[in-house]
């Protein structure tokens, strides 16, 4: 059973049709690429899958449970969380703020005990904090937590965003171009910490531009083209569509992906 | 039935006003996404400089004339120096330095003036018109004449002329504008200039019939945004629209309702154009892309 | 979307929950010692009433400040509570102290009521939404005059408790102040507690919020509410200090004065709430003999403030302050 399933989903942006006719299911605990030029709809079959549209035709499925047209809060409660092309950062808060705002969802205490500062909501704090320290060592910004997030370089703020995500323990992460405007290094930490959260056994949506990174960590990838589907497979098998290279891809693209391949 | 027609007549009478003012709204809310709580400020000045001028001496025709440009004057300085060195503010910060300016537009009132009422002797004497059953004021003609040629100038000037299309491309794309040479914060300036015009013009129009006093303009800013809201906000035949159909509204409310809470119908339809429609009669739906 | 340096200076203030409570402490032992300096009780009256207003204005700031949302109208609540306070004991027998529940009460329901669909607006359409009711409430006010007096208001009965006549500018201080400290400590345990952290994350991004879990409506919803309700005490103890409400305590005025007590002060600092109050309580006080300057002079300091001083006093000193140090 897929974990995420999404069937003939279509949606229309005045007239035009973002999406048209997508299906695409997730095995647990892979990690699912998402790729294609400029305005395929990556971003907007995201914005699907975690709420923030209702699509015009389709559904989508979390575990087998019909979720379309639920809105975000819903299915955070079921486990999917995501991060955003634009950084969606809390700039007023600072690093570790941001992400104990993740957390959010575990955090059972209400504004009259708040107002009150009863013991539970002490205990509350101190756990979430915990949890966020936590989090934050564990993608490396543990030196900068108590900064404003406004301070923090864009490449820390991508991570910032991905540590956020994953303090609300989620079972399905869509990363929404991790490493856009990322440098090599910045790039090669993200595969690494991509890596490292797939082994941990959360699903992982990715759309993503550069394809070094999605050659070297996808399971499968799905690629769209002008909001319908164009090719679908492992990466080996993408690689080698003609209609993908044709496409997408490009000289220089199935050039770096020969390389990636090694 | 002759109830009615006095109720629509009064009704679109006010109405027209609050047409001129939510125009004023749009034009500056088009060129610079700022709401101009000071919009009713501009009828106020209109209606009362004249009043001052007239008392000492000036005659009429010139007092209005003066009173106009005067009114101009003051609202290319609110954008000079209020609105323009807070640009790129939220909206909330703007809407609060154009509220400041009401309230100081009206302190200043309030000194140089006086607290009083005052009227303006009507176009055209005070003998009713008599149609439908209805007694109507010849003023009120007035006033929509005035506010029909008014809408016509300001239609012929955006669409004909190479300076009204200029505001138009500040509206519609700045920094466009700029990169075709257009002094953007002219444009802007000039909107706030021709705004405080139609104010003027409005408020001297309308004295004969409402009086006018250094209060008055809050109450009018509120009505004029409800007209435009109502309308579709930044469309100018919303404005137009809005503002009669506002006016209307108000009028039969007070007549066959309750006259007691006729300033609430604006608030009302406020909140109801909100919930229900908030794009306005001729707006469309704004859509966020995340 | 980066902000601009107003949006560092408030995090950098917002950052240390010790720093409030200090703050708080500091404000309390303020409000103890000041008393034997007064000259006269015209300062107790004017300090009672600086602390009425820093109520209403915290109450206030946490959903300017902190939510991010915005209330033009939130004057209206304050008249619901100084009717109350009017209306209850002479109108219907019950206790000063009832009917200040009461009038809580009630508020509560309708900003429960009217804040559900009203904040579902977010910047211009808010403001002006929130004007409107205001305005609303203070023409309800004005016009049922059997209730309430019609526009010239009605005299407000002294609150008695416990046999107790509460009255004199003195008593009055003292409930004030105490009233305000507790106030501000319930406000600064719910900024340092999930539903502040939510509430802090919502003005920053609704769409990150709502994708973390947060139930944005309702969380608005609540500051909403609680807000209304600080600014309906703060209503119903003016009331019975002026012995005296008239429909003005609801009006426009009232509610653009309660505004920039927020954003003068400190948008997000409850500190600033205080300071804001001060300054708008003593401007006219300074006016006196200027009166009829007294609405120039307001408008020009909202519109200085907010062209040159937009993160509001506190913040800007307490910034001033850091960059001299360093």
């Amino acid at each position: 059973m897929s974990i995420v399933a999404v069937e003939h989903l279509s949606i229309a942006f005045g007239g035009v049709r973002a999406i048209d006719d997508v299906s695409l299911a997730v095995r647990e605990g892979l990690v699912f690429s998402i790729i294609g030029p400029n305005g395929a709809g990556k971003t907007t079959l995201f914005n699907v899958i975690s709420g923030l549209y209702v699509p015009l035709e389709g559904s989508v499925r979390i575990r087998d449970e019909n979720v379309t047209g639920l809105p975000p809060e819903a299915l955070a409660r079921r486990g999917v969380s995501r991060t955003f092309q634009n950084l969606q950062i809390f700039f007023r808060m600072s690093a570790l703020e941001n992400v104990m705002v993740g957390c959010h969802r575990h955090e059972t205490t209400g504004a009259l005990a708040s107002l009150l500062h009863l013991p539970e909501v002490k205990r509350q704090n101190r756990r979430t904090r915990e949890a966020a320290t936590r989090a934050l060592e564990r993608i490396g910004l543990a030196a900068v937590a108590d900064m404003p997030a406004s301070s923090l370089s864009f490449g820390n703020l991508k991570r910032l965003e991905i540590a956020r995500a994953l303090a609300s323990e989620p079972s399905v992460l869509l990363l929404d171009e991790p490493a856009a405007g990322c440098n090599a290094v910045e790039t090669e930490e993200l595969t690494k910490i991509i890596r490292g959260i797939a082994d941990d056994g959360i699903t992982v949506l990715l759309v993503e531009h550069d394809m070094r990174l999605v050659m070297q960590i996808s399971d499968y990838i799905h690629v769209l083209a002008n909001g319908r589907t164009l090719a679908a497979g492992t990466a080996a098998e993408v690689r080698a569509n003609p209609a993908v290279i044709e496409a997408y891809l490009g000289v220089h693209g199935s050039q770096e992906a020969a390389h990636a391949d090694g | 039935m002759s109830e009615f027609v006095q109720f629509f007549f009064s009704g679109i009478t006010v109405g027209a006003v609050y047409a001129l003012v939510a125009l004023g709204f749009t034009l500056i809310y088009n060129a610079s996404d700022v709401i101009n709580f000071a919009q009713g400020e501009f009828v106020m000045l209109g209606g009362m400089t004249t009043v001052f001028l007239g008392l000492a001496g000036v005659p009429l025709p010139l007092a209005a004339l003066l009173a106009v440009l005067l009114t101009t004057i003051v609202g290319f300085a609110l954008h000079r120096i209020a609105i323009e060195p807070a640009r790129g503010a939220n909206a909330v910060v703007l809407i609060m330095i154009t509220i400041g300016a009401s309230i100081f537009l009206r302190g200043v009132a309030q000194v140089v003036f006086d607290k009083g009422f005052h009227s303006l002797p009507p176009l055209f004497g005070n003998a009713p018109i008599h149609f439908a059953g209805a007694a109507i004021l010849p003023q009120s003609l007035v006033v929509l004449a005035g506010a029909a040629v008014i809408v016509v100038l300001l239609w012929a000037f955006i669409d004909r002329t190479l300076f009204g299309k200029a505001i138009i491309a500040t509206a519609v794309n700045r920094v466009a504008a700029r990169l075709v040479g257009i002094d953007t914060r002219r444009m802007v300036g000039f909107s706030f200039g021709i705004s405080a015009a139609i104010g003027a013009v409005a408020g001297i129009l309308i004295t004969p019939i409402t009086l006018t006093g250094y209060e008055i303009g809050t109450l009018l800013a509120l009505k004029g945004f409800a007209a435009a809201m109502l309308g579709g906000i930044g469309i100018a035949a919303g404005a137009v629209v809005g503002g009669l159909l506002l006016g209307a509204i108000e009028a039969f409310s007070a007549g066959y309702i309750s006259s007691q809470y006729k300033d609430a119908v604006a608030f009302l339809v406020i909140l109801l154009v909100l919930f229900v429609r908030p794009q306005g009669i001729f707006g469309k739906p704004k859509f966020e892309r995340v | 979307m980066r902000p601009a340096i107003l949006d560092r200076v408030v995090s950098a203030l917002r950052r240390s929950p010790m720093q409030r409570q200090w703050a708080i402490l500091a404000i309390a032992a303020v409000a103890l010692l000041m008393p034997p300096f007064f000259p006269s009780t015209y300062y107790y009256r004017v300090a009672t009433l600086v602390f009425v207003f820093a109520i209403a204005a915290t109450g206030l700031n946490l959903l300017m400040g902190f939510a991010g949302q915005v209330s033009l109208g939130h004057a209206g609540f304050m008249g619901i509570g100084a009717y109350a306070v009017a209306i209850g004991p002479s109108r219907f027998g019950i206790p000063s102290w009832l009917a200040l529940l009461a009038g809580a009460a009630l508020t509560a329901l309708l900003a429960f009521a009217v804040g559900r669909p009203i904040l579902r607006l977010k910047g211009h359409y808010l403001a002006v939404a929130t004007l409107g009711f205001g305005l609303l409430l203070a023409i309800v006010f004005g016009n049922e005059s059997r209730f309430t007096g019609g526009p010239d208001g009605m005299l407000v009965p002294r609150p008695i408790l416990f046999g107790w006549s509460i009255g004199g500018t003195v008593t009055w201080y003292w409930i004030a102040a105490l009233t305000f400290v507790l106030s501000a400590m319930l406000a600064v345990n719910l900024i340092d507690s999930p539903t502040g952290r939510a509430l802090r994350a919502i003005h920053d991004s609704e769409i990150a919020s709502r994708v973390l879990g947060i139930d944005v409506a309702r969380q608005k919803l609540t500051v909403f509410v609680i807000s209304a309700v600080y600014a309906s005490v703060a209503g119903s103890y003016l009331a019975a200090f002026d012995g005296h409400v008239t429909p003005e305590i609801s009006g426009f005025l009232r509610s653009i004065e309660l505004v920039a007590m927020v954003v003068l002060g400190g948008i997000g600092s409850i500190v600033g709430s205080l300071v804001g109050a001060a300054l708008l309580v003593m401007l006219p006080q300074v006016l006196t003999v200027l009166h009829d300057y007294e609405h120039m002079a307001l408008g020009l300091v909202l519109m200085g403030v907010m062209i040159f001083m937009r993160a509001g006093i506190v913040p800007s000193l307490a910034a001033a302050l850091a960059r001299h140090r360093a």
